[in-house]
């Protein structure tokens, strides 16, 4: 598989508030597959937000180099091209929808882009029905809820058709309800689109979907692996002040008591194994 | 800050909604002229009868004009008024102390209070049958030729769209901040002016500094959908003059043309 993003000895620093200069992060060396579903892990001021800030071009690395499909993010003349092959989904709703119609939101990328006006009709009804707001395109946008304004963004972003999709912490600012059904609407993304899609989350829930989990702490990477792997590493987590899925402690505390479990990822595989343990006794 | 029945889209669908934006805008102008140029009863009364024939063919229901006036009532009253009492003319109808009443003045006042809410009613229906978004397309098309003069209408139209977007959402907020800082005890509803007024602070700042981070966090959006000012940008909905605009251009001159003919015969 080829590269779509990548990250190498990537520097970066800002001044907070009070002047003083926070490197956020040091030789930072990422690399993203092109059809992969990768989530990356971190708490707060892990540099996860300004990660994926350094891949839309929001901001430039002060040293080293960060490609998409080969092209230098601190070029101008790139970074129009760059923004067409990554979307990026911010965390709050309200702040990045900037038409009062439904519609006319989902429009705005692609006006921006020159597509011919019959093309982007078609693009915006496409992608509206993806994310299941087909029925509210000439709805008022202020009007819905915290969950349909962020699906909105979403449609938004695929109307665009970029390669590749960053969710920043897109369910942070919502309600269960809304968080389950953007949650859906990733992953319907993943198995309909095959798009790179590149989640940015501090919820294990949510990351235990990627089929890559990149955890990150003090602009670091800390584990890189498969789902699996990476919530095996209980202590780990649990010193960078992460949690884990909540069947993954149970196993695990159960595993320390010497019960024979294997490590899972979610409630149907907790169950699963618990009752064949239960059988087995 | 609820009633804000005045410049709201009710999105009917009518043969009104259906017209261009930009032909509403203009006729809405014209109709206004219109009115304020009927000089005798009947020609108001035929500017009368044609505003509320396009109430009615707006559909939009005829309760939502009666509250548009509801914000504005007073001013026309207090219109009317001042015109009963100023004007003065020949026939003389009573007398009360110092005031004194002429068929003039009930006439001028009538005329005054009529022309008002015909005001009111015809920029309500604009704003009842032309989504915001289309209104600030018409606009910008309108007022394109300037764009040969280097004034960038593209900029001017994209500020009103996103003022527009933000007004629910701000208005959201300051209520927000308003119950946030009467749970810390602050006194709004009483006191005196100046005490009111300078409660008015605690809200103002808190609802200025999430403005400009909205602001920010507005553009990082804006900038990564690849937006870069209005060249090579190209619209959706492409506004199209049709046949409903041909009606309503030609209805509105057969107004204006009787308008003129009874104000100079009658």
């Amino acid at each position: 598989m080829n590269t779509l993003i990548k990250a190498e000895k990537v520097c970066f620093s800002f001044k907070d508030e009070e002047e003083n200069i926070k490197q956020v992060l040091k030789d930072f060396d990422l690399e993203i597959e092109k059809g992969s579903f990768v989530s990356i892990l971190g708490h707060n001021g892990s540099g996860k937000s300004t990660l994926a800030r350094l891949f839309n071009c929001l901001h430039i690395p002060d040293s080293g180099t960060i490609t998409v499909e080969g092209l230098d993010t601190s070029v101008e003349e790139n970074v129009f091209d760059i923004r067409n092959k990554i979307g990026l989904i911010f965390q709050n709703p309200d702040n990045q929808i900037v038409a009062s119609i439904v519609e006319e939101d989902v429009a705005f990328g692609p006006e921006n882009l020159g597509v011919p006006p019959k093309e982007i009709r078609e693009r915006v009804d496409e992608a509206l029905k993806t994310v299941g707001m087909y029925d509210y395109r000439r709805h008022e946008t202020h009007k819905l809820s915290g969950g349909q304004k962020q699906r909105v963004a979403i449609a938004g972003i695929i109307a665009m058709q970029p390669d590749c999709i960053i969710f920043d912490e897109p369910t942070a600012m919502l309600d269960p309800k809304g968080r389950a059904d953007v949650m859906k609407t990733i992953r319907k993304l993943r198995k309909e689109s095959g798009k790179t899609i590149v989640l940015i989350t501090h919820y294990m829930d949510e990351a235990v979907q990627a089929d890559r989990v990149v955890v990150m702490d003090s602009g670091k990477i800390i584990a890189d692996d498969v789902p699996q792997k990476v919530f095996s590493k209980v202590e780990l987590l649990k010193s960078v002040g992460l949690d884990v899925p909540q069947p993954t402690e149970l196993c695990y505390r159960l595993q320390k008591d010497g019960i024979n479990l294997p490590d899972v990822l979610t409630v149907d595989e907790c169950v699963k194994e618990l009752m064949k343990k239960i059988a087995e006794d | 800050m609820k009633d804000l029945t005045f410049g709201q889209y009710l999105p009917y669908d009518s043969f009104i909604h259906k017209s261009d934006p930009r032909t509403k805008l203009l006729l809405t102008l014209g109709l206004i002229v219109t009115a304020f140029v009927s000089f005798n009863f009947y020609s108001l009364g035929l500017v009368i009868v044609f505003t509320i024939m396009a109430m009615i063919v707006s559909k939009v229901p005829i309760s939502f004009y009666l509250r548009s006036l509801k914000s504005i009532w007073f001013f026309v009253l207090l219109t009317a008024v001042l015109n009963v009492i100023y004007i003065k003319g020949d026939n003389l109808l009573f007398s009360f102390w110092i005031i004194k009443v002429y068929a003039e003045g009930i006439e001028k006042a009538i005329f005054i209070a009529i022309r008002i809410a015909l005001l009111i009613f015809i920029s309500s229906m604009l704003t009842y049958t032309t989504a915001p978004t289309a209104l600030t397309d018409a606009i910008e098309r309108l007022l394109s030729p300037l764009m040969k003069i280097g004034i960038d209408t593209h900029m001017f139209a994209m500020m009103m769209t996103i003022a527009i977007r933000f007004i629910p959402t701000l208005i959201e907020e300051t209520n927000k901040i308003m119950s946030a800082q009467k749970a810390r005890g602050a006194n709004m509803d009483s006191g005196s002016l100046l005490s009111r007024v300078k409660a008015i602070i605690p809200i103002l700042i808190p609802l200025l500094i999430s403005s400009v981070r909205r602001a920010k966090e507005l553009a990082d959006a804006m900038e990564c959908r690849c937006y870069h000012g209005g060249k090579g940008r190209t619209r959706m909905n492409s506004l199209k003059a049709s046949w409903r605009d041909a009606v309503c251009t030609l209805s509105a001159g057969l107004l204006l043309a009787g308008v003129i003919l009874l104000n100079v015969f009658l």
